[in-house]
């Protein structure tokens, strides 16, 4: 009964940004691009959502920055280590049909989530521009991967360091002005995404946008993933992740990601505290 | 039976009630009738022998009062703890019209723990029949059909998405009513039989509706786990929970121990809680172990609570506040909520139930100082996995329509608990189940013979 879900491989492929393939093949076999795992590290764990950016095989990609307690924990597990549980894959796929050109926005860790719905737009007959930004080059991730599966690809940086020295929302506002976009899509933080979206209003273009409230089932059982689109309470985890981004409100999904942030601390200066003991990370509860 | 003292119990999450002694269930036990014509086993939903198991017990036979209660349920350290039973079995016994009626549920109860702690017999398996049988779920409803049809040979897979078997028993019921090692031990039973269990599957993404419909027979018991909110203003503040989520946070995620697990849950120092259901009892005691002052507001009077008579009792003692006549209309703050508004009601001509419509006396709102507020007024069937299946029907109150045997619209297809009938028992939804996989059986029994 106590099945275990190894990791394949893992990787960091930026700075505090992994690369995680497990072995869930009941994942892998109905998996679509937007489809998102929640995993629980071990008996102590707490569920977190984590976005499938690939599959292969009986192999799930998920791409994760460590920004809390659990995803630095998970960060310290390797090759050959396992995971308690991994469920999946959860809510809607993204909706892919052909619309004629589609843009494919990521933003910081975001970026993972592009390629498979850029690929799969590109499978639907759509011509795919994909646009990554990140504050700095050493953060850009997944880039070649994604340039594969799109017919064009800007990278774009803050600082300038990499590509167009600036958002992916000025190159979005751009193309918006010289050419036709038929729907966009937008991954990344709230607040990045709350702004770019913004660009495609006036136009009426079709924008998705991938939302990350808080989870716990990820099953539809429990509504702390509620979030207002169209005015109406939608939950995130079956009703979506991906919504009409012009409908959403974004600033009650950012005041709901705060719900814990006392905890949040205390239990990743726990982990620290802990960590520092016990010597060289990856120290996990028995 | 013997209840812990209020002041020590609201301090943990171990169970209220201590049980039975062997010397208190004999005694207990002796008091029964033994009526010819028992209306207790009229008032059993599954018709347990409850007599002959009573007089088992007052001969002091206890192993073979556990082989009479599970020829009928299958899951008796759970029911002996959480079942209605003044509304069921206790509430048509006849010692109860002049004085107390046998204590059923304990001694139910009693027996099932004197079996688990002296060997558990497992029933019977017949020879594997080569039928393979899904079950979607795994809380009572699942469970009992699992088994059910384990015993008849056909091989059997539980589907369930959480990362614990059980249903509502493990994430809903909290562990001072219910610990949490009788619901797994009752479950190794069920698995016991050979039934095969795979968690973290979600059936309708895990598992296609065209896998799940290729086996022999498929029995749907995915529960009534769809929360409901207000719909007021103020229901999005932080510090807003559903019933279900602030118990699957303590009870499945255990935030009670945040940070030694890693799920946390606000902790409020004053909650108010809507509703006045268990689901809702439940809530207001668990709130009240976080260490919380808990008013519980509900519309209607006190004698109106839809809760079991003996949780309301145990709520009383564990110092919640009851808040009756009185409807939320809003609630205050933002981004955290730190009230609630609400508005007197009056009891007036009562509906068709006999119950007196509430209605709301005009400038009479006031409010209260809250920091949490949960929310148990009511969940629906889980719609995701049923509205998947093309052509299957599906009620009013989006409850898959079965007849009186647990048989959907598609053929193969049945189902049991609280996905048929809405939020209802955990002793329904197994009565239900039993019939279903017997229905279930049938139909493979019939594929077997035509083959
Ligand atoms: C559908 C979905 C897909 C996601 N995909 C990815 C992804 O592919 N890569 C990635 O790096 N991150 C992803 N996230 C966010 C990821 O789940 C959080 O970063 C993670 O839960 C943080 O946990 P923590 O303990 O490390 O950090 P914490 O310190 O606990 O929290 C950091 C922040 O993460 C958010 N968070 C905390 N707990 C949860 C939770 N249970 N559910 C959701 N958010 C939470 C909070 O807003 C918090 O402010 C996704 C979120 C959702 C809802
Ligand atoms: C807090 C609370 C307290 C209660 N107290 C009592 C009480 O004291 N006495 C009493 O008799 N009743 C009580 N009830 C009601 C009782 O628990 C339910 O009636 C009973 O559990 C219904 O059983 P079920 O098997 O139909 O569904 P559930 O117990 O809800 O189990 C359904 C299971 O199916 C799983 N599932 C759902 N969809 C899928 C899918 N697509 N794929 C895989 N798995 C899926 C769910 O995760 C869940 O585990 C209470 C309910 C609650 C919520
Ligand atoms: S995470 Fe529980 S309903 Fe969405």
């Amino acid at each position: 009964m106590t099945e275990l879900y190894a990791i394949a491989r893992a990787t960091e492929i930026a700075d505090k940004i992994f690369e995680f393939w497990i072995t869930a093949p009941h994942v892998a076999r109905h998996a679509r691009a937007g489809q998102f795992v929640v995993l629980r590290i071990d008996e102590h764990g707490e569920r977190i959502p984590l976005t499938i950016s690939a599959v292969e095989g009986d192999l799930v990609r998920v791409v994760f920055m460590a920004v809390g307690k659990t995803t630095t924990q998970l960060s310290s597990l390797g090759a050959g280590d396992a995971i308690r549980d991994v469920a999946g894959p959860l809510g809607k796929p993204s909706e892919i049909e052909q619309y004629g050109t589609c843009m494919v926005i990521g933003g910081g860790v975001g970026i993972a989530c592009t390629p498979i719905i850029a690929q799969e737009l590109k499978r639907a007959g759509n011509k795919v521009i994909g646009v990554i930004g990140a504050r700095n080059e050493s953060l850009l991730i997944l880039e070649d991967e994604l340039r594969a599966v799109c017919n064009e690809l800007v990278v774009c940086t803050d600082d300038g360091s990499k590509g167009f020295h600036g958002f992916p929302a000025d190159i979005l506002k751009q193309r918006l002005a010289e050419d036709t976009l038929d729907a966009v899509w937008i991954i990344g933080p709230a607040i990045m995404m709350k702004i770019t979206s913004g660009a495609t209003r006036p136009y009426g273009v079709k924008t998705f946008v991938s939302l990350n409230p808080i989870m716990v089932d990820g099953t539809g059982m429990c509504g702390s993933c509620r979030v207002t689109v169209g005015g109406e309470t939608k939950f995130a985890c079956v009703d979506g992740p991906e919504f009409d981004a012009h409908e959403v409100d974004f600033d009650e999904l950012m005041q709901r990601q705060r719900i814990y942030t006392a905890q949040e601390q205390e239990s990743m200066g726990r982990y620290h505290e802990h960590t520092c003991r016990c010597g060289e990370g990856g120290a996990r509860h028995e | 039976m013997s209840k812990r003292p209020a002041s020590e119990r609201i301090q943990d999450f171990r169970e209220v009630d201590q049980g039975l002694s062997a010397e208190e269930a004999v005694a207990e036990a002796a008091r029964c009738l033994q009526c010819k014509k028992p209306k207790c086993v009229e008032g059993c939903p599954v018709t347990i022998d409850i007599p002959g198991f009573l007089a088992d017990v007052a001969a002091g036979n206890f192993r073979e009062a556990a082989r009479t209660i599970k020829q009928d349920n299958m899951l008796p350290a759970i029911c002996g703890r959480v079942c209605p039973q003044e509304t069921q079995c206790e509430g048509v016994c006849i010692l109860g019209i002049k004085d107390k009626p046998v204590s059923i549920g304990s001694l139910e109860r009693f027996v099932a723990d004197w079996e688990y702690d002296h060997g558990v017999e497992l029933p019977e398996v017949a020879p594997s029949t080569g039928k393979r049988v899904a079950v979607v779920g795994s809380g009572p409803a699942g469970l009992t059909a699992a088994a059910e049809l384990a015993r008849a040979g056909h091989s059997v897979t539980i589907f369930e998405s959480l990362h614990e078997a059980g249903g509502v028993l493990t994430y809903g019921i909290p562990s001072f009513r219910l610990p949490k090692d009788v619901v797994a031990r009752e479950i190794e039973q069920v698995l016991a039989l050979g039934v095969d269990l795979k968690l973290n599957h979600l059936v309708g993404r895990s598992v296609s509706v065209d896998e799940l419909l290729a086996f022999d027979a498929v029995v749907l018991g995915t529960g009534a786990g769809l929360p409901y909110f207000m719909g007021i203003e103020g229901d999005n503040l932080n510090g807003v929970y559903s019933a279900n989520e602030y118990l699957t946070r303590v009870n499945l995620m255990h935030a009670d121990r945040f940070p030694d697990f890693d799920t946390p849950v606000v902790r409020a120092s004053r909650v108010a809680v809507v509703g006045a259901g268990n689901v809702a009892m439940d809530a207001a005691r668990v709130a009240r172990r976080l260490g919380a002052r808990v008013f519980l507001i509900y519309r209607r009077r006190e004698e109106d609570f839809p809760a079991r008579a003996a949780e309301i009792e145990n709520a009383k003692e564990e110092g919640i506040e009851f808040l009756t006549c009185a409807n939320p209309v809003r609630i205050l703050g933002g981004p955290t909520v730190t009230g609630i508004e609400c508005v007197r009601m009056e009891m007036c001509e009562p509906d068709q139930s006999g119950r007196p419509t509430p209605r709301p006396i005009e400038g009479s709102t006031f409010s209260l100082d809250v920091d949490a507020v949960i929310e148990a007024i009511g969940q629906g069937p889980n719609p995701l996995l049923i509205h998947l299946i093309p052509g299957l029907a599906i009620g009013r109150k989006g409850n898959v329509e079965v007849d009186g045997e647990g048989k959907t619209s598609l053929s193969g297809v049945y189902a049991a608990g609280d996905v048929a009938t809405g939020a209802a028992t955990v002793i329904w939804a197994m009565g239900a189940a039993k019939q279903a996989a017997q229905r279930a059986a049938r139909a493979i029994d019939r594929m077997l013979e035509e083959s």
